[in-house]
């Protein structure tokens, strides 16, 4: 870097420039705050989802499970599951049940949660929610 | 070592070095249950696991950073540290507090962990990185506040550096995006949203800014290059880093629910996120080609150029690899994602607190530079550690092309698990490459136990008569 151009340049281009794109992005967030509720279909956020936000947060299912692409990727991906899986939360409740709590041999297996019917169905329905989400068509295809 | 009080960066880079060890285990672990699925199941299932390797990796890191600006801001303000015995007793608190979260992790299950901590009255828990209780979290945001009031009084008293300053930024940047992790909105797309403002504006944010202070302050220790050269390279890497940074972010915004314009956003402000990490190599590079003196301390040098290289190569090329949004749109949230992670957590992060360590500890330890034993030790612990990290990143990435091939490209796309069984091979030579890692850890570690005061005395006063022969000669 030659001498014409300055320490105090450069600075002023750090903190001009942070500034900048600082306020570019909480006016992007705003912005984005306005218009999700238009893919989020928050109108179908029921009790029932909220409590199944929880159940997945509280057993850290996203340490071996990806949604929406994020997560872990030890094992599926659940943010299509419920459409993986046939539109049917029944499904996704019987496989979260039937897990054999000792494991299966040589196999990666999801622990037994020993989860109530309350929260069984409510994590399916949290899943059914996020499937609805518009993602942009993401994931590619049902494999997810 | 110029002040008492920089001793109390000691314990923090003893405790990141022991945090370090336990990550790698936990990953070893993880990286077995990848192809023995039984592996310790059900006792260490691999969330467990993986929450582990993941947390600890993150706190030592914090460790390294509070080391380090322990270390470093009371030599460039040139004066004491306000006070060391607030910097000993948050060391402890976040020690203890640390060891207690990892303990939970392990010792009971996840929910009953949420249950004992009271999450149900803040819930914040069950969010990748961010598994910690709520407690723990208000711990570290009490740990934060006391040590940068610490820091900040210190800096206040004494000279004020570019250096410092960029620190003071990056910290307190990093204390004010962690408040976001306590905002968790039952809105799971809102909820993905904030969670970015904490992992993205951390370490393609202002952990830039911590990068390049600590960066400079080994450069300009080790080359003895003016003050005011580094500083302009320092500004303008950092300037960099936020501008391309910041809106940045947006290549985590395409699949989650958000709008759009995101997918332009993002691609274009991330296809140049590169550029900074470009500039710190050029920048370690250039300061040690155009050093004036011969540092001793030949292997500080090795790091700080090392983490130029692999910053760059891991966080630069490998995250430009995935980052446009058409791209993306196939390798989101597989193996592709998790080599990056990989290499660029290393050689930014982790290399970057072995750089401040290899050149600090000689110091915190009564001397200019380890002996040349313990110095070689070291750079094969820098090497094999490197060398693994790139062979995983490879057989990572490897396993990523196939698995976007097979499950999501094809006309057929297979099932997940289907695929997995498909690329065990580089589950394996991973596994592999991470033993190789752990080699090249204990070997770094042995290095702070080989040669003693009196072996770096004599090799510092070797490389020091022979450096005033070469003067004279060049003088000649």
């Amino acid at each position: 870097m030659n001498e014409t151009f300055t320490k105090s340049m450069a600075r002023n281009i750090f903190y001009g420039g942070s500034l900048f794109f600082i306020l570019v992005f909480i006016g992007l967030t705003f912005h984005t705050e306005r218009v999700l509720p238009e893919r989020d279909h928050r109108e179908n956020i029921t009790p029932e989802v909220v409590l199944g936000k929880k159940v997945w947060e509280e057993n850290n299912c996203i340490g071996c499970h990806s949604l929406l692409g994020e997560g872990a990727y030890y094992a599926p991906e659940l943010g299509n599951v419920y459409k993986r899986f046939g539109n049917s939360t029944e499904a996704i409740i019987g496989f979260i049940k039937s897990r054999p709590a000792e494991g299966i041999p040589n196999r990666r297996s999801m622990p037994q949660f020993n989860l109530s019917d309350e929260e069984l169905k409510a994590v399916a329905e949290f899943l059914k929610w996020t499937s609805e989400v518009n993602t942009s068509n993401w994931p590619p295809n049902i494999q997810g | 070592m110029k002040f008492q009080s920089q001793s109390v960066a000691m314990p923090y880079f003893i405790a990141a070095l022991g945090l370090f060890v336990g990550q790698i285990i936990f990953g070893l672990i993880m990286g077995l249950q990848y192809v023995m699925g039984d592996f310790l199941f059900p006792e260490i299932p691999f969330n467990v696991a993986r929450m582990v390797h993941t947390n600890l990796l993150i706190v030592w890191l914090l460790f390294g950073f509070m080391g380090a600006a322990y270390y470093l801001v009371p030599e460039e303000a040139e004066t004491e540290l306000h006070s060391p015995k607030l910097a000993l007793a948050l060391f402890w608190i976040f020690l203890v507090a640390g060891a207690l979260t990892i303990v939970g992790y392990l010792s009971v299950p996840y929910a009953r962990l949420a249950e004992l901590t009271g999450n149900e009255l803040l819930p914040t828990m069950g969010r990748e990185f961010l598994e910690q209780p709520t407690i723990t979290k208000a711990g570290i945001v009490v740990v934060a506040l006391g040590f940068l009031y610490n820091l900040g009084m210190t800096v206040l008293k004494g000279r004020k550096t570019v250096i410092n300053t960029v620190l003071m930024i990056g910290l307190v940047g990093l204390a004010v995006m962690f408040l976001f992790s306590f905002y968790n909105p039952d809105n799971l797309v809102r909820d993905k949203f904030y969670w970015w403002y904490v992992v993205h504006l951390w370490v393609e944010g202002v952990w830039e800014l911590i990068l390049g202070a600590i960066l400079a302050f080994v450069l300009i220790k080790t080359t003895g290059v003016d003050r005011e050269v580094i500083e302009k390279w320092l500004y303008m890497i950092i300037a960099m880093a936020l501008i391309t940074g910041i809106l940045g972010t947006g290549h985590h915004f395409y699949w989650i629910g958000t709008p759009e314009y995101w997918q332009w956003l993002g691609s274009i402000f991330s296809a140049m996120e590169p550029v900074p990490f470009f500039m710190m190599t050029l920048f370690a590079f250039n300061m040690v080609n155009k050093r004036r003196r011969e540092h001793p301390n030949k292997a500080a040098v090795l790091w700080a150029m090392g983490t130029g290289v692999m910053a760059f190569l891991g966080a630069g090329v490998w995250g430009f690899l995935h980052t446009l949004a058409p791209v993306n749109y196939y390798t989101h949230g597989t193996q592709i994602t998790a080599s990056h992670g990989h290499m660029a957590f290393y050689g930014a992060y982790a290399m970057i607190v072995m750089s401040i360590i290899s050149y600090a500890m000689p110091h915190l330890r009564g001397r200019v530079a380890n002996s040349n034993k313990a110095q070689v030790t070291e750079m094969w612990g820098f090497w094999l550690m490197t060398v693994s990290m790139v062979f995983i990143t490879l057989f990572l990435t490897g396993a990523g092309i196939l698995q976007v091939w097979m499950q999501r490209y094809t006309d057929m796309p297979l099932p997940f698990m289907v695929v997995q069984d498909k690329i065990a091979i580089f589950y394996w030579l991973r596994e592999v490459a991470g033993v190789t890692f752990m080699a090249g850890l204990v070997v770094y570690l042995c290095s702070f136990f080989v040669g003693n005061d009196q072996n770096a005395t004599d090799d510092f006063a070797k490389a020091m008569s022979k450096q005033r022969e070469l003067e004279t000669a060049t003088a000649e």
